[in-house]
């Protein structure tokens, strides 16, 4: 059962780690980096709750090996606020009430980063087909969306 | 779940990606090339492979490119280049189309083509235009190149004519000319989710009309995809309307051999290819 270190790059900063092949990027970046912000609700692709940005696209961080993202510019949702000041994804979710319990906010945050960092004007139909991708149980899809362009509103600004 | 513990291999060649598959392929060793299905089934346990040879670092196997007419696609390009037209001519707006049906998006940042017709899932997208297009399958080994035309490869469920060594370093897909349109029509019950039937049609008519061109394929409803000669066969040499475009596709429905919900599936088919031919004639 092979070892390795590995060293990842999160946020900006390089996290040394040595753990075995099987561990997914997510649970190294919770139990390895200390970030817990990612959560891990299906474990197999389906949830989505554990999306991270890799080298700036979005991936499922239960559905790769920590060991194959070393060399990749990891991004977690403890990077999108700037000190006190929340991300406007961020914001945008608390105030069009995006969310409930919260479990799946990680993962649908780190979804519409990408989105928006993609395509600024993104159409709703795109925004809709990519918001599909995450499961929510408790909130539903609506809040989300106008969260999402509430936010793509604000960051044109 | 957390996969069972296994060894991990990252080769940098093909040489020795080669190598490594010639050595652990016969302890049930296996090929990661996306993980999007590997790993979920390794973390359901379903599979226990004691080792994968990574060939996400292999040099080479990223290239997506036109070579004579040939799109070529190597181990490791992901869903996600397809998405802004990959070859020119309709071709790319087909994978473009195809695409989009294939998982969620970020499922379609790391799954690879090539994958997707290793694991040989019967709904899965790519296995379907392969089949349709008469793509080329290059698996390589120690032996060096094997050449395997997309008719031979998927032998079943999850089943290709792979050998547990071989790696299918790239698949090659013939360019469509200029006037080839297609259409692509699938059904699945949630977003993203496995189809339940899918159809893709590719048509060329002459000046007066005629097809002159047929292909036809139906996945997700049999173990495998495949072409239907003989629906194909009844859109050559015709001019396309309604009544023809339903005797075809109550054509394939009824030669289809559906895994299980008979009744449902042979419906589904019918409707699949109905709309994927109405779009080819559009």
């Amino acid at each position: 059962m092979s070892e390795h270190a590995v060293t990842l790059r999160v946020n900006g900063i390089a996290h040394r780690l040595q753990l075995p092949a099987r561990r997914s990027l997510a649970d190294a970046l919770r139990d390895g980096c200390g970030l817990t912000g990612t959560h891990l609700g299906c474990e197999h692709g389906v949830c989505g709750a554990c999306t991270v940005l890799l080298d700036g696209v979005p991936v499922r961080a239960c559905l790769m090996l920590a060991v194959q993202a070393e060399g990749a510019e990891i991004r977690t949702v403890e990077g999108l606020a700037q000190g006190a000041t929340l991300h406007p994804l961020q914001q945008a979710f608390i105030d069009h009430h995006a969310l409930q319990c919260g479990f799946c906010t990680p993962g649908f945050l780190m979804l519409a980063v990408a989105m928006l960092e993609e395509d600024p004007d993104m159409p709703e139909a795109e925004m809709v087909h990519r918001l599909s991708s995450n499961l929510c149980r408790c909130t539903g899809y609506a809040n989300i969306l106008k969260a999402v362009q509430a936010a793509a509103a604000a960051m044109a600004r | 779940m957390k996969p069972a513990p296994f060894h991990w291999h990252a080769p940098t060649t093909l040489a020795e990606a080669a190598a490594l598959l010639a050595e652990y392929a016969p302890q049930d060793g296996r090929v990661l090339a996306g993980g999007q299905s590997l790993l979920p089934a390794m973390a359901l346990r379903i599979a226990r492979p004691p080792h994968l040879v990574d060939i996400n670092r292999v040099a080479g196997l990223d290239l997506l490119e036109v070579v004579d007419g040939v799109l070529r696609i190597g181990a490791v390009v992901r869903h996600a280049a397809f998405l802004r037209e990959a070859a020119p001519g309709p071709l790319g707006a087909l994978l473009a189309a195809v695409a989009r049906h294939i998982a969620h998006w970020p499922i379609r940042q790391r799954g690879t083509f090539c994958g997707s017709l290793c694991h040989a899932d019967p709904a899965a997208e790519w296995p379907l235009v392969a089949a349709v297009l008469d793509a080329v399958m290059v698996a390589h080994s120690l032996r060096g190149d094997r050449r395997i035309a997309a008719a031979a490869f998927q032998r079943g469920l999850l089943d290709t004519a792979l050998e547990p060594d071989e790696l299918l370093r790239a698949v090659e897909l013939p360019l469509l000319a200029a006037d080839a349109r297609f259409g692509f029509e699938e059904v699945s019950r949630r977003a993203g989710d496995f189809a339940q039937a899918m159809a893709l049609a590719v048509l060329r008519r002459g000046p007066d009309g005629r097809v002159t061109e047929a292909r036809l394929g139906l996945g997700g409803v049999e173990p495998a995809p495949r072409r239907f000669p003989q629906a194909e066969a009844m859109l050559r040499g015709a001019i396309p309307d309604a009544a023809l475009i339903d005797a075809a596709a109550h054509s394939v429905a009824q030669a289809a051999q559906p895994m299980e919900d008979e009744g449902y599936r042979r419906a589904l088919t019918r409707t699949v290819v109905q709309r994927a031919l109405l779009q080819a004639c559009a």
